[in-house]
């Protein structure tokens, strides 16, 4: 099986710009090129794209306002993780020999209808993400003595961390209590405890170890991937104080890679909302079950910025498509200390959790320089 | 007949293997365990409270029926309580949502 390098990548500004989904596949290809500047359009083999938009063949509308013939071109669509599903899918094209050079490119627009899914009829009136967050956050809580002001840390770390990426969403600070003190949406759930959906794209260079030297010095490996879908279903997770989807694909991306959670030396997680973060920590196993939020204090009070030094979600803002894609694009730059005043201290092992529909389903892929 | 036509009518039903006699769910013409023919029965009006939360005045909740299928909803009168038993008082199509209201039985 070949080995498979990050080569390349570009992201555009996450906002709430009522562009165009074309333009946003194209604005991050077109940064993606002016950061790579060896690449020509026929270097490409294979245009894939993640959206959850609802327009047909993205991926032949963005070869062809790109300029590109690709052999393979198409989209890639599995809700919130459709960014490292399209990752994953371009890097068993090239493990294959079915490609060498792969333009993997995520947007989404701020009202996409990946929010609403049609199919879990079962949340009833409470299709709203919010609900299925109230009910993790209720259980969390609930099971390891949590309170609201612990999780509102989360948001508080990941705003703070927000500020130093240019490309974020939010670019303001809060305390404690400004998150406490917004909007209750439910018993269990602040506003600033969430995530919002904004336009955004982002994309990524994947490559076969021969051809990724003509396109960059530093190139990024991914060496471990690991997936699992549990469901489709919100109501047929078994347990709602932690990821089960996540447990399992943490095991695999880690076997894989032959590092175990304690290599890792940064890390984007699905901070959907807050309680998404310690969980999902607990559930990688960074942490004994339950400690995530010991965890998550820990790096705040001495401000290390390993855990979603971008800004994770929260911060970043989720433009459902181009999230995985993101996070994945954090943490190759953290791998080649590039990323500026994010850059978290002699990082050489990354990790990227990216989960869909509640936790159903994860990616998570481990990335090494 | 199928589910959704049944609880239009107020009718909560299930959709059991006519083979391997398993439950599938979401409600299916076919088991998802042997992919044969399921047939639908009425559900038990009785469940539990799995996890709850509330929004406003409004109780809302997952609630597990005979051990197996779990639903949300709304619990509009009791205490609820995770493990508290629920019965079904209303349930229905509303905008093409599905509806379902819930009492806790206070034991
Ligand atoms: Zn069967």
């Amino acid at each position: 099986m070949d080995k498979v390098a990050i080569a390349g990548y570009g992201i555009t500004k996450f906002t709430k710009d009522d562009s165009k989904i074309e333009s946003v596949l194209l604005n991050s290809s077109r940064n993606l090129f002016r950061n790579s500047p060896n690449l020509t359009q026929k270097d490409i083999d294979a245009v894939l794209v993640s959206s959850n938009n609802n327009s047909k063949y993205l991926s032949a509308i963005l070869s062809e306002i790109s300029g590109i013939q690709p052999k393979i071109a198409h989209t890639v669509e599995s809700l919130c993780n459709s960014g490292t599903n399209s990752i994953v899918a371009g890097y068993s094209y090239i493990a294959s020999g079915l490609a060498d050079c792969v333009l993997v490119s995520g947007a989404e627009r701020y009202d996409s209808p990946g929010q609403i899914l049609e199919w879990d009829k079962f949340r009833g009136e409470f299709k709203h993400p919010i609900f299925w967050a109230s009910i993790f956050s209720k259980a969390y809580k609930q099971k390891y003595s949590i309170k609201d002001e612990d999780l509102a840390l989360v948001s508080v770390k990941n705003h703070k961390q927000s500020i130093n990426n240019p490309n974020a969403l939010s670019q303001k600070e809060y305390s404690i209590s400004d998150v406490l003190n917004s909007k209750k949406l439910t018993d269990d759930l602040r506003l600033l405890d969430c995530s919002r959906p904004c336009t955004g794209g982002a994309s990524i260079l994947l490559t076969s170890e021969e051809v990724c030297k003509n396109f960059t010095d530093s190139p990024v490996w991914i060496t471990g991937i690991g997936q699992k879908t549990t469901s489709a279903s919100f109501t047929k997770n078994l347990t709602f104080d932690n990821m089960e989807s996540t447990k399992n694909a943490a095991i695999r991306a880690l076997q894989m890679s032959k590092h175990s959670v304690a290599d890792v030396d940064v890390m984007e997680l699905h901070d959907a909302f807050s309680v998404c973060e310690p969980m999902a920590l607990d559930s990688l196993g960074m942490t004994q079950e339950g400690k995530g939020m010991d965890m998550v204090k820990e790096v705040y009070e001495t401000e290390n910025t390993k855990i979603n030094p971008r800004g994770g979600i929260i911060g970043s803002g989720h433009p459902l498509g181009a999230t995985g894609i993101a996070q994945t694009i954090e943490i190759t730059q953290q791998l080649q200390s590039v990323a500026g005043k994010r850059q978290v201290d002699n990082a050489k092992i990354g990790l990227v959790h990216n989960m869909s529909a509640a936790s159903t389903s994860s990616t998570v892929l481990v990335l090494e320089n | 007949m199928n589910f959704e036509s049944e609880l239009k009518k107020g009718n909560l039903v299930i959709s059991e293997c006519i083979d391997c006699k398993k439950i599938t769910w979401p409600p299916s013409e076919f088991c998802n365990q042997c992919l044969k023919e399921t047939s639908w029965r009425k559900c038990s009006d009785l469940g539990k409270i799995i996890e709850f939360s509330k929004q406003n005045d409004i109780y809302f909740g997952i609630i597990q029926f005979e051990n197996s299928i779990r639903i949300m909803g709304k619990i509009i009168s009791g205490n609820p309580e995770v493990g508290k038993t629920v019965q079904v008082v209303e349930c229905g199509v509303s905008d093409s949502e599905y509806v379902l209201k819930m009492k806790v039985v206070e034991e």
